[in-house]
């Protein structure tokens, strides 16, 4: 079965995030990029597939710049077979990405989509359900167990108040949720084998779909710093201070 | 024009307070677009619901019926809403981000080829929208291009609408399915039964964290202090992952967000994701062994303690208060 998961470069969790002075962006200096938690998760979810079925294809999509080659191979040596480059040098909204996985998705024809739920940079949870909407598959949101025979796809899925079950034929979209699995690391060995894996490049303007943003991000700026408050030296205390100061009980 | 569609989520037979957090934003975002607010509700049957429906000060209420909306599939809402929004004329679709919104609204935006908002926290006067990105580190001010566009809000971020005096009027419409582009079944609904108040309504909560060490601790040492509060029971992610509860307690950037008037947190470290999730709740206690834990940055009263210790003598003495 072929697999689409696409990769997105986002600075690592743990990073400090600051934004700059005149509001125009975040600080990237001193950032390490990581592919999307999310999409680790995707791409291991691919992977155990793909190794249960004795056979496959996984391919990863990521849309931006050069640099994010260093993603992709991540993703090759962790165990995808190629990987796609979509090059746009210009900011895409996540309509725009859906489209162009659109796109990619008309020319490789994979029975499915995994992808993350979430970009862990913008927090929209958008860009899996728009693609299953223009391709106007099934989807799962917010995958927590995924099984696949015969081209029956069932999914256990994070819902609010409890766990939903799906069901749907394939082709399909999942969006990933965090305890659908545990990514593996990249080996040497495949670290070594990834160099030699195809990385093919496309220049967006060769798509030919309209990708003008229409999320537009006038200014960021910083919250406000909620202020500590004071440690307390005692269970009494605690609730004294509870009950007859912030008067919560 | 300029008019304002508020998909009403409901569960069990009633409106949770998520929804009528969605519809007073609705109800904001429909003055400031110089339009009316709309709600409308999917099921089959929904009488009851769409007279109670009526009572929270929108313009209209508005029934899509039909039996295969009972267990809304996204591929389905999203066709029935679309048809709705573009028969009747919307400005803005919107709706609470819960987890049904968060599967529907994208998909919704899609066929109506709109640009959508993701849990936005203000809605300014010249239309813009401010909404948190890289886990509340930021706040943006974006804009949406179209004559279409949708948003999701954050519960925490509006009020929930208050009864009006003056009912709504109901309108109910066969809901627009095409079979063909069904392709979703739904099977089963495993709900997590518990007997407390839903974490994105209660007015405390009480999270614990991997500070725990297992299930069984939280049933024994956090469940007590919970339940003697009355309080809704959050997990930080490491809790959620080691299995001590149910995945939908997790409280964070890429769980729940709460704003509860009393958050306690147990045995949680504070890592941004975490925070992320509960920073806006307005008294912030937290329990913790490590002085450093940075949980105690944003807690208004803090607590360097063995949490197997503090949390037992709390409970006995908020049992003392109420004597
Ligand atoms: C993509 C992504 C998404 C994430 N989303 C979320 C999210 O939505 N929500 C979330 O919570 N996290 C999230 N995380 C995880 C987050 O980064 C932290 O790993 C997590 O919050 C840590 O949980 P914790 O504080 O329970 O555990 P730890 O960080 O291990 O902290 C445990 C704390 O318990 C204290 N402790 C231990 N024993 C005792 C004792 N006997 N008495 C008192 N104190 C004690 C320790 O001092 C420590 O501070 C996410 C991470 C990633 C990468
Ligand atoms: N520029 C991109 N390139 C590849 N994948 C992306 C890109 N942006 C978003 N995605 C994917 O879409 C998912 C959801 O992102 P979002 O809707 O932006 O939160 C991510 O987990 C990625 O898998």
């Amino acid at each position: 079965m072929k697999i689409l998961v696409p990769i997105k470069r986002v600075p690592d969790p743990a990073t400090t995030i600051r934004v700059l002075p005149d509001g125009s962006g975040i600080a990237t200096d001193n950032i390490k990029w990581v592919i999307n938690p999310f999409d680790e998760i995707a791409l291991e979810e691919a992977l155990r597939i793909k190794e249960r079925q004795g056979a496959g294809d996984v391919v990863l999509v990521s849309i931006g710049q050069q640099s994010w080659q260093e993603q992709l191979r991540t993703g090759l040596a962790m165990g995808a077979d190629r990987a796609i480059l979509v090059k746009a040098e210009q900011p895409v909204d996540t309509f725009a990405v859906a489209r162009i996985l659109a796109k990619i998705v008309a020319d490789e024809k994979p029975e499915l989509v995994i992808i993350g739920k979430q970009a862990i940079d913008d927090d929209s949870n958008q860009v899996g359900q728009i693609l299953a909407e223009l391709l106007g598959w099934p989807q799962a949101t917010f995958a927590s167990k995924i099984e696949i025979a015969d081209g029956r796809c069932t999914v256990i899925r994070e819902a609010d108040g409890g766990l939903e079950t799906v069901a749907f034929t394939l082709p399909a979209v999942i969006t990933t949720d965090l305890r659908l699995n545990e990514p593996r690391y990249a080996s040497l060995p495949g670290i070594m084998k990834a160099r030699k894996k195809p990385l093919k490049e496309i220049a967006v303007d060769t798509l030919g779909l309209d990708l003008h943003p229409r999320v537009k991000i006038k200014a960021m700026k910083a919250p406000q710093k909620r202020q500590a408050g004071r440690k307390l030296s005692s269970v009494q205390e605690l609730v004294q201070a509870l009950h007859t100061e912030a008067k919560v009980i | 024009m300029g008019d304002v569609l508020v998909l009403a989520e409901h569960r069990d037979g009633h409106f949770p307070k998520t929804t009528l957090v969605g519809i007073n934003a609705g109800l904001e975002m429909a003055r400031k677009q110089g339009g009316n607010c709309l709600a409308v509700a999917l099921g089959d049957n929904l009488d009851g619901l769409l007279a109670d429906l009526a009572r929270y000060g929108t313009a209209k209420v508005i029934g899509l019926e039909d039996a295969r909306l009972v267990h809304p599939m996204a591929d389905a809402v999203a066709q029935a809403v679309a048809a709705l929004v573009k028969k009747i004329g919307i400005q803005t679709v919107m709706a609470t981000a819960t987890a049904m919104a968060k599967d529907v609204m994208p998909r919704i935006a899609a066929r109506l080829d709109a640009p959508m908002a993701s849990e936005i926290i203000a809605i300014n006067d010249d239309g813009s929208l401010v909404r948190p990105m890289y886990a509340g580190n930021v706040l943006a001010t974006i804009e949406l291009e179209g004559p279409v566009r949708v948003v999701t809000v954050r519960s925490t971020a509006f009020d929930a609408a208050a009864v009006s005096d003056k009912p709504a009027p109901i309108e109910k419409l066969k809901a627009e399915l095409d079979p063909s582009n069904l392709k979703m079944e739904f099977v089963a609904f495993n709900q997590t039964k518990s007997d407390r108040p839903q974490l994105t309504e209660a007015r405390i909560v009480v999270s614990g964290g991997r500070g725990l060490r297992s299930g069984e601790n939280f049933k024994t040492v956090l469940e007590p202090l919970v339940d003697e509060l009355g309080a809704a029971m959050g997990a930080s992610r490491a809790a959620v992952d080691a299995g001590f509860v149910p995945n939908d307690l997790q409280v964070g950037q890429t769980g729940k967000v709460v704003a509860p008037e009393l958050y306690v947190a147990v045995g949680i470290s504070g890592a941004i994701q975490h925070l992320a999730g509960m920073k806006d709740s307005k008294t912030i206690v937290a329990i913790n062994k490590d002085e450093e834990a940075p949980i105690f940055s944003v807690a208004d009263f803090g607590l360097v303690a063995d949490l197997f210790k503090a949390v037992p003598e709390m409970t006995e003495e908020l049992k003392k208060l109420k004597h």
